[in-house]
Order: C-alpha cells, then sequence, then structure tokens
C-alpha cells in the first residue's frame, strides 16, 4: 500500500527584545547562570508579572507577514506542570484565546508553489536550562533563559514530506529573521522545532496515528529525523502494526528517533485565564502602525529582483537571503546603475571573502559606494577585471576607496597607444626569429609577443589593445 | 443523586498532578472530606448559566503593559540566598531522571 | 491611658505637638507586647531592633517637619507581604526561613509614609482558614477570650491591634480575612476594591481574589492608612490606574437621605441570634442618622460559597506551585530522584487545610473537571456580579451581618472543613465581585464577644464606604471596652 505522510510542526521562535517578556531582566544569551534574573523571573512569592509591549509587536508583526487573522482580543492562560527549569510551576502562555490564527505561507518545491496553513501564532514564556552533572546525581538550574519571549507558530498539518518541512521551516526562518525579531540561531535554541507526524493509505482522508518529534536543532536534523520518522511508520504499518502515539527523540548521531514511553506522562496541564494578567486589545490603530514597519519580505523581494533587476532567480535567491544582504545589493544598484555587474560582484568577490571568514554582510569592510566606484573604473577601462581583482581584494583587507589602492599600487592600465606600439616595434625588432615563424605560419607564436608585451609593461597595458596592435604590426601593416 | 464524587484512585492521580503524596488513612479522610466538599459543590448545577460569560477577573481592566527596557537583575548570591542547595551559580536539584 | 492604647490621629495629634516621640510610643507598644504576647500569639516574628531604630528616624523627621502621614506610629504587617531582609513565612513550614530580597509596594509605601514596623503577624498558612488555627506557627487567641479564635486568615493583625501590640495593621483579604476577624476582635477592617491597593509583594493566595486593607482602631484611622496605600501600581496588571481621593475628606459627612440596601438573603437560619439583633439595631442606627433602609436582593448569595470554594483553590494550586522546593523555602532530604523530593517537600511542607485545598484546586481544573467546575463557578461569579450591579442601582451602600456568628472556641471546626467554609458566608460576595467592604464594631454579646455589621458599596466607591462607617460610628456610640487581658 502507499503510504502518504502528514505532517504538523510547532516551532518556537525567541523575540529580540532587549528585555524579559513579563519583568526587566536582559533576554540576551550568553551570560553567567543566573545573572539574568529577579524576583518575578525566579517565581519568588508575591511577585507579579507586566507584559512588554515590544512583544505583541512582534508576534503581530510574524502574523501580519503570515497573513493570518488578528483577534482583537487574546488573554493569557496557565500551562501547569512541575519541572525544575520553570520557576513558577507554571508557564505563561496563550490557550483559548490565541492572538493570530488561520495563517498561511507559500513555499516553492520543485519549481512549483504550495500554500502552508499556519494553524496559530501565539505568545509566551520559555523556561530556563537544567544542566545535568557528569559525576553526581544532580542537575543544575540556570534560570537566565526564564521568561524570554517567545512565540509559537503551529503550522496545519498540511505538510506531505520532509524536504517540504524542511522547506517551510527555511521559508519561516527566513520571515523571522528579515522581520528582524528573531536571530534565528539553531544552535543557542532561538529558532527550535518539534513535529507531528502520522501516516495515512494515499488517496484517504482520516489522520493515522502520529508521534511527536523532538530535539531536532539544525533543518537537517528536521529532515534526517522526519525521513527517519517517516520509514519507521511505514515498516510498522507494512509489518500490520500500530503506530504508538508517543513523543519520540531524535538521536542526531545514531539518526534514529527513539521513544521516551514510561518517560512522560499523560499530560494534565490544568490550563486556565491567568488573573494576574489582563486582556490584551489591539485597536485598529496599533495594527496599522505595526504594519507600515514591516519590510518587504524575501519572497516579495525575490521576485521584484528578477523582475527590475533581470537576474537570474538563483542569484535573487542568494542576494535576499538576508535583509541586510539584500538591502548592500541594492545600494550597490542604485550607485552604480549595473544590477548585473552588481549582483556578479556581490555574489563572487564580496561573498567569498565573507564566508572565507564567516562573516555576514554587516561586517564587510567593503561599503557599496566603494565597490560602485571600482565597477566605474572597470567601465572606464582604467584597470582591468584582472587588476579589479587585485583591488578588491585590498579594499576588502584595507577598507580603502579603489582609486586609492590603484594609484599606491600603481595599477592604472596603459591605454597610450603611441606609447604601445613604440614598444611593440621594438620587441618585433628584438625577435626575427619569432616573426619569421609567424609570418610562416605558426600561429602559436603569437602568445609570446603577448607574453613579452605584458612583461615590458609589467601588466599595466590593456590586454585588447596589445592584442590589437600586435595582430596588425606582426602582419607587418603600419 | 450519585453520592460518591471522588474515588480513592482519582485522589491519588489529583495528589500527583498536585506532587503531593499521602499515607493510606490521610488518602481516606481526604477522599471523603473532598466528597462532601464537592457535593455541596453541586449547588452550583441547579443555577442557569446558558450564555453566561465567565467572570475570571474581578475589575475588567486591558492593556497593561512594561515598554522593553532593561532593569537590573538580582545580584546573584542574593537569588541563590534562599536556595535549599545551590553550586556553581545555579539552583541545584537531584537529578531529573528522563 | 498608655500610648498603646490610642488611635493613630491621636498620636499623630500628640506627635506633632511635641508631646511624645515616636521612641515612647514604640517602648510601650512593645512594653505591651512583652505583657501579653504569650497569651495573644498575634505575632510569627518581631522586629524590635529595627523598630527602635525606624522610630529614632521618624522623631528626626517629625522634628524637621517632614514627617509623612504614619511617622512614628508603630504598625504590624501580616506575614504574607514581602518584607526585604525579614523573614517572611505566609505561616507555612515551606517558607519557614525564606528572606524576600524585595519589598511588597504596600510596604514600600508604609515605610516612605514614616510608618515604624513592629512585625510580622500569624495567619492561616497561605492565608486558608477563618480561625488562624492553620498556621504551622500555632494558633492565635482571641484577646477578648484566648479560649476562642481571632477569626482569619489575618487573625495575628486583628488580635495585635485590639490587643494593644501595635496601633494599626495590615492584612490581606481573599474571601473575608481583613473583615471577618476585625468583626471578632472588634476592630475596623476593611478591604478595598479589587485593583485599589497594589498586590505587588503580597504572596498569592487566589489572585482574582486578594485584596489588601487595615485594621484600624476607628474609622478615621482606617481613612488615614487607605490614603498612605491606595493607588496604582505599574508593577502589577490589574491594578487600576485612577485617581485616589483624600480618604478623610468623607469623614463627618451626614449620610441624610442614603439609600442603605439590606439584602433579604444575608438574614439567614444558622445566623446567631445575638448578632442578628445587634445588626437590627444598626439598621435602626443608620435610620436614625437620616439613612432610608430599603430591602434589596442579591439572588445568587447561596452560590457564593460554592463559587469560592472552587475558584480561590483552583487559582491556588497553581500559584502554591512554586514552592517546589527548589528555589528557596523548605527542602526535605533524603530524596532519590526529583520527583520523590517534590512530593517529600510539599507534602511535610505544607499543613492540611493547604492540601486539601490544592487538591480541590487541582481537580477543579484537571481535564474532564474543568467545564463542570472552574468554568461554571466562573460564570456564577458572573451572576454574582451583576446581582451587585443591579443592587447599588437601587441604594448607595449595602448593609448586612459581617459573620454569622462571633469568635467560636479553638478546635470547634477544625474537623469539619465545610462548616468552616460557611463561616466567610457573608464577605465572600464582596471579593467575588470586586468591590470594597468594611467591618466596623456594632456590639457585643452578653459573653462580652465583638459584633461586627458590613458595609459593602459599588466599584472605588471607598470614600461612600468611609462616609457611611463614620456617620454608623458616629451614631451608634458603641462603647469603648478593653479586651481585659
Amino acid at each position: 500500500m502507499e503510504y502518504e505522510p502528514v505532517i504538523g510542526l510547532e516551532v518556537h521562535a525567541q523575540l529580540l527584545t532587549e528585555a524579559k517578556i513579563f519583568c526587566g531582566c536582559s533576554a540576551k544569551f550568553g551570560a553567567a547562570p543566573n545573572t539574568h534574573a529577579c524576583p518575578v523571573c525566579l517565581g519568588m512569592p508575591g511577585v507579579l508579572p507586566v507584559l512588554n509591549r515590544k512583544v505583541v509587536e512582534f508576534m503581530l508583526k510574524m502574523a501580519l507577514a503570515t497573513n493570518c487573522r488578528i483577534n482583537r482580543v487574546c488573554s493569557f492562560a496557565r500551562k501547569n506542570y512541575f519541572y525544575p527549569d520553570l520557576p513558577k510551576g507554571y508557564q505563561i502562555s496563550q490557550y483559548a484565546s490565541p492572538p493570530a490564527e488561520h495563517g498561511w505561507i507559500e513555499v516553492e518545491l520543485n519549481g512549483g508553489k504550495k500554500r502552508i496553513g499556519i494553524t496559530r501564532i501565539h505568545m509566551e514564556e520559555d523556561a530556563g536550562k537544567l544542566l545535568h552533572d557528569e559525576r553526581n546525581p544532580v542537575s543544575h538550574v540556570d534560570l537566565n533563559r526564564t521568561g524570554v519571549p517567545l512565540i509559537e507558530i503551529v503550522s496545519e498539518p498540511d505538510i506531505r514530506g520532509a524536504e517540504e518541512a524542511a522547506a517551510y521551516l527555511r521559508r519561516l526562518h527566513e520571515t523571522l529573521v528579515y522581520l528582524e525579531i528573531c536571530d534565528g540561531n539553531m544552535e543557542e535554541g532561538s529558532f527550535r522545532c518539534d513535529a507531528n507526524v502520522s501516516l495515512r493509505p494515499a488517496g484517504t482522508e482520516a489522520f493515522g496515528t502520529r508521534a511527536e518529534l523532538k530535539n531536532m536543532n539544525s533543518f537537517r536534523n528536521v529532515q534526517r529525523a522526519l525521513e527517519y520518522e517517516i520509514k519507521r511508520q511505514r515498516y510498522v504499518l507494512e509489518g500490520g502494526g500500530k503506530v504508538a502515539q508517543e513523543t519520540r527523540l531524535w538521536d542526531d548521531t545514531a539518526g534514529v528517533t527513539h521513544s521516551m514511553r514510561g518517560k512522560e506522562e499523560a499530560h494534565d496541564y490544568r490550563y486556565f485565564p491567568d488573573p494576574d494578567l489582563v486582556p490584551v486589545v489591539i485597536d485598529d490603530a496599533w495594527l496599522d502602525s505595526v504594519r507600515k514597519t514591516l519590510p518587504e519580505l524575501p519572497l516579495e523581494r525575490r521576485e521584484r529582483f528578477v523582475r527590475d533587476y533581470k537576474i537570474p532567480a538563483y542569484d535573487a535567491g542568494v542576494l535576499t537571503a538576508s535583509r541586510e544582504l539584500a538591502d548592500y545589493y541594492e545600494e550597490l544598484v542604485r550607485l552604480s546603475g549595473e544590477p548585473k555587474l552588481a549582483s556578479n560582484w556581490v555574489m563572487g568577490d564580496v561573498l567569498r571573502f565573507l564566508n572565507e571568514e564567516k562573516k555576514g554582510i554587516g561586517a564587510c569592510p567593503i561599503a557599496p559606494a566603494s565597490l560602485a566606484d571600482l565597477i566605474r573604473l572597470i567601465q572606464a577601462g582604467t584597470i582591468s577585471g584582472k587588476m579589479a581583482k587585485e583591488v578588491s581584494e585590498e579594499m576588502y583587507r584595507t577598507g580603502k576607496p579603489p582609486e586609492k589602492i590603484i594609484s599606491e599600487k600603481g595599477l592604472v592600465q596603459i591605454t597610450d597607444e603611441g606609447a604601445l606600439t613604440e614598444m611593440i616595434a621594438e620587441i618585433i625588432a628584438e625577435n626575427p626569429a619569432q616573426l619569421a615563424q609567424y609570418r610562416a605560419g605558426k600561429e602559436k607564436v603569437f602568445g609570446f609577443f603577448v607574453g613579452q608585451a605584458m612583461k615590458a609593461t609589467q601588466g599595466k597595458a590593456n590586454p585588447q589593445l596589445i592584442n590589437d596592435l600586435l595582430k596588425k604590426m606582426l602582419a607587418g601593416d603600419k | 443523586m450519585n453520592r460518591i464524587k471522588i474515588s480513592k484512585e482519582e485522589v491519588a492521580y489529583v495528589a500527583h498532578l498536585a506532587r503531593l503524596s499521602f499515607g493510606e488513612e490521610e488518602t481516606r479522610k481526604f477522599t471523603s472530606q473532598l466528597n462532601d466538599i464537592l457535593l455541596y459543590m453541586d449547588k452550583l448545577n441547579e443555577v442557569d448559566t446558558t450564555g453566561v460569560e465567565p467572570v475570571t477577573h474581578a475589575i475588567a481592566r486591558e492593556n497593561a503593559f512594561r515598554e522593553d527596557d532593561v532593569a537590573a537583575s538580582l545580584p546573584v548570591e542574593a537569588s541563590l540566598a534562599n536556595a535549599p542547595e545551590a553550586r556553581a551559580g545555579c539552583f541545584q536539584v537531584p537529578r531529573v531522571i528522563e | 491611658m498608655e500610648l498603646y492604647e490610642l488611635t493613630i490621629h491621636e498620636l499623630s495629634d500628640r506627635l506633632r505637638a511635641g508631646e511624645i516621640t515616636s521612641a515612647e510610643i514604640v517602648s510601650s507598644v512593645f512594653g505591651r507586647i512583652d505583657a501579653v504576647e504569650k497569651d495573644v500569639r498575634a505575632y510569627i516574628t518581631l522586629m524590635r531592633e529595627t523598630a527602635l531604630a525606624e522610630a529614632a528616624e521618624a522623631g528626626e523627621k517629625i522634628r524637621k517637619g517632614e514627617g509623612g502621614p504614619l511617622a512614628g506610629i508603630p504598625v504590624a504587617l501580616k506575614d504574607i507581604f514581602c518584607t526585604k531582609g525579614v523573614r517572611t513565612t505566609c505561616g507555612s513550614r515551606i517558607l519557614e526561613n525564606f528572606i524576600p530580597p524585595y519589598d511588597a509596594t504596600v510596604v514600600e509605601k508604609l515605610r516612605s509614609a514614616g510608618a515604624v514596623f513592629t512585625g510580622k503577624t500569624n495567619m492561616d498558612e497561605f492565608a486558608m482558614g477563618s480561625s488562624t488555627e492553620n498556621s504551622f506557627f500555632g494558633a492565635t487567641r482571641n484577646p477578648w477570650d484566648i479560649e476562642r479564635i481571632p477569626g482569619g486568615s489575618s487573625g495575628g493583625s486583628a488580635a495585635a491591634v485590639t490587643a494593644g501590640e501595635c496601633i494599626a495593621a495590615f492584612g490581606s483579604d481573599t474571601g473575608g480575612s481583613i473583615r471577618q476577624p476585625a468583626s471578632l476582635c472588634g476592630v475596623v477592617g476593611m478591604k478595598p476594591t479589587y485593583g485599589r491597593v497594589s498586590r505587588y509583594g503580597l504572596i498569592a493566595f487566589a489572585s482574582s481574589l486578594d485584596q489588601i486593607g487595615p485594621f484600624t482602631k476607628d474609622v478615621e484611622d482606617c481613612a488615614i492608612v487607605m490614603n498612605v496605600i491606595a493607588g496604582y501600581d505599574p508593577r502589577e496588571s490589574t491594578s487600576v490606574p485612577q485617581e485616589v481621593p483624600d480618604y478623610r475628606s468623607f469623614l463627618g459627612r451626614d449620610i441624610k437621605g442614603w439609600r442603605v440596601g439590606i439584602p433579604k438573603e444575608y438574614f439567614i437560619d444558622g445566623i446567631d441570634p445575638e448578632v442578628e439583633a445587634a445588626i437590627r439595631k444598626a439598621i435602626r442606627v443608620v435610620e436614625g442618622a437620616g439613612a432610608k433602609s430599603v430591602e434589596i436582593s442579591l439572588p445568587h448569595t447561596d452560590y457564593c460559597v460554592a463559587v469560592y470554594y472552587i475558584v480561590a483553590p483552583a487559582e491556588a494550586s497553581s500559584n502554591l506551585a512554586r514552592y517546589d522546593g527548589v528555589k528557596y523555602g523548605f527542602r526535605a532530604g533524603e530524596a532519590r530522584d526529583l520527583l520523590e523530593m517534590y512530593k517529600k517537600t510539599r507534602s511535610a511542607g505544607f499543613g492540611a487545610e493547604v492540601k486539601r485545598r490544592i487538591m480541590i484546586g487541582t481537580y477543579a481544573l484537571s481535564s474532564g473537571y474543568y467545564d463542570a467546575y472552574y468554568r461554571k463557578a466562573s460564570q456564577v461569579r458572573g451572576l454574582i456580579k451583576r446581582d451587585f450591579d443591579e443592587a447599588f442601582k437601587n441604594c448607595d451602600v449595602i448593609l448586612t451581618p459581617t459573620s454569622p456568628t462571633p469568635a467560636f472556641r479553638l478546635g470547634e471546626r477544625t474537623d469539619d472543613p465545610l462548616q468552616m467554609y460557611l463561616s466567610d458566608i457573608f464577605t465572600i460576595s464582596a471579593n467575588l465581585a470586586g468591590i470594597p467592604g468594611i467591618s466596623v464594631p456594632c456590639g457585643y454579646t452578653t459573653g462580652g464577644l465583638p459584633i461586627g455589621v458590613q458595609f459593602l458599596a459599588g466599584h472605588f466607591q471607598e470614600g461612600r464606604l468611609l462616609q457611611a462607617a463614620s456617620a454608623y460610628e458616629k451614631h451608634a456610640r458603641i462603647d469603648k471596652r478593653r479586651p481585659s487581658l
């Protein structure tokens, strides 16, 4: 029997606010344990939460970017369970009334496009971290992450394969980063994903029993874990077995998922409205002001680049991979007026230099204005393409403008036809044997003369001009 | 009318959810007391609440916010000062079995 | 008259006139504590040293004319308010050694008004109780009869004011925990509107019901301290940003022509005949003051206790989940793993009543029961609130008994939780509806136990409540007895 996978994804994205969601502690990653903690996020007795306004605004940006319907009133609920990384014994989340529902995003698959539904987006607080002691039977609790704002983005079970899941995740990730509301760092846990997977006989409607997959901390792992899990469930079903409803952990090293059965208990989270928080009411004015801050999203921008700059879709994809890179490119286009050359330079040298040092475009020492100057110098024939490579490397290394490097290195191309003619005449006169060979039809000797000419000018001669002059003079024309 | 609202097994389940444990005698006593209390709660079934919105806040307020400004955290010593066990700047707990 | 017997306004006048010093008041109060505390047991923690220092500081300020409205006045705090650097137990073993690194907003406000803190008073564990018998630190006694309970849960604060172990005290009221002990101890106790006094730093019992208020010797003192503690606090989302009037300005005004609502549902079987007689008399007093009594109906009164004992435990079951032996407080030793540590800690750290309510609340929220209990109760709460909205269309204030009985004997109701719950029957509705209420002494039983009358008003009508209470106080002329300790 043919089986069709049915996948839904739950993404948790940490928001890039300065402060935590319900207190004033810093939300930054990487501080010494428990140094970003206060009575509120430590869950001390008697303290109360107050919602960070920016969290609502960031949530709204994502909701608008993913075509969600915004509920004008939403509220917070408590999800009750005991765990040492959860200091209050409950997580403040949203349950019965989420702020955003019924959205969608489009993913590109093998040239085609598919719309994947978003069930809901809601705000909640992150939990702390548990560090297990290697030697002793104890764990250590660091509550810095407790109360860092999250949005949870729940997809519809619209995804039909591992590759599609990865494409969906990349699109979500890209959108969050573009909106500058999440840094998207998967290793640090800023962007986390759980998956619900089930199989059903192809062509049927009813869902099969699903497994929940956890612990996949890269796009690649999500794809691998889903591929594995789909295969596993197919074997179970084909062998006449039943898929258990359970949570399974992805084991990256072994490349398998394994059951947490027996180690987790039946969940009874006892959600109820948090009496310490009041409803959030989003009016038109607020929504409009957030909408105004939305940047052009990657997909729209990609399409515009292809349309307006006439660059290949692949190039547009690379150039819109981040908002900063796309901004850099567009600035370069504006200053140089050469979209294609601009694309070549950014995708070629600039990204190569940055990738070698694992840097982002934000750290690029070459300003778009300098690169535009360089393009202009090439087009004016002031320097050759080969020279330009040398200049750009120097620009990256020193941050100096191209004119300065060119004059410091004496790189200006010799285009004085009179001087070059004189020089070529001398070379021909000094090499009568080679001249004879050439005139006898041994065309290879032409290269010898080019080499001599370049040597004589230390490579600064305009190669096209040298070629033309040599052809003419070797033939004996004057 | 049903006079048994809650069984000993349910009491044990609820106790586990609440991370409490009771001895035999205590479980018996709690079961009986909870049963009485829950029977009393049955009164509420006399009230027709069709179409009545639940009230979970005493006063209707909305949109209470803080701005996204970082305020000082506690010194780590102060955060850990009341901890039953602390080590290396962290709260320490018995190993979580996973 | 000893200084400890005086009111805030009497002491403040004398302090400002330079007749006495704050240090003298503090010595008088601590002298009284030394004499009677062994019988009353009102305090969990005394703050003698800091009180003397604070008194000296207040004296300095008064001399410079900079003293705040409570400058040099010794007040007691229920041990449910977090006090920076001072042990805060909430009457529980689980917080036996908890020292908060922060002050509650109310504590900050009192401090900046110049108040001197005498100590932290006894209470039912986590404010769950009506007798102050559910304290890990032992029961507080009613100063009028030390074989009887002072009411609860703020019994320590009520008893301390009554016994002269402080001049005023502060408590919290979730279902009557200020008004009921005030009534049973013969002092004035007010529960303000929900959102009027900041809950920040008040250890939560039931967050949608908890409210802070004062115990004072008369209505004027109540207005004085309300001026200090009321107001918006940005640290609390449910705090209401509404202007605070000068509550003293409502004192001494008459209530001629006011309509005083008498809810027929509040005169029930089981109400003590002496209590009922005292309340009937109180109605005549307000009529004598020129008000008109009108019968009103609060049709859902009979459901208040059931609603309350679902909503409050449900919220409490969640609020008390943080006491898990990880970050602060008690942890049971000898646990093999985390789960065992949790269970042993919470089972040994909480007393029976707290565990009972955590069980009720957990059950009411658990899968399959939420709609039948929590949701249903929240709907009926809506109807109870609506009853009051309707009632206040026809009256300015409502008058009721505060408690159906005077102080009962220690141990009398400890084995019957439901019976204990029914002692809150007249006070719970105000918490469910979020409205303010005040209990004012209205007489004594033949056995010499105090009785209180309760006034209720609409949201943020504390001024009106104080006006009614002060008019009543003036016309009733209840004899100023003192307990013979």
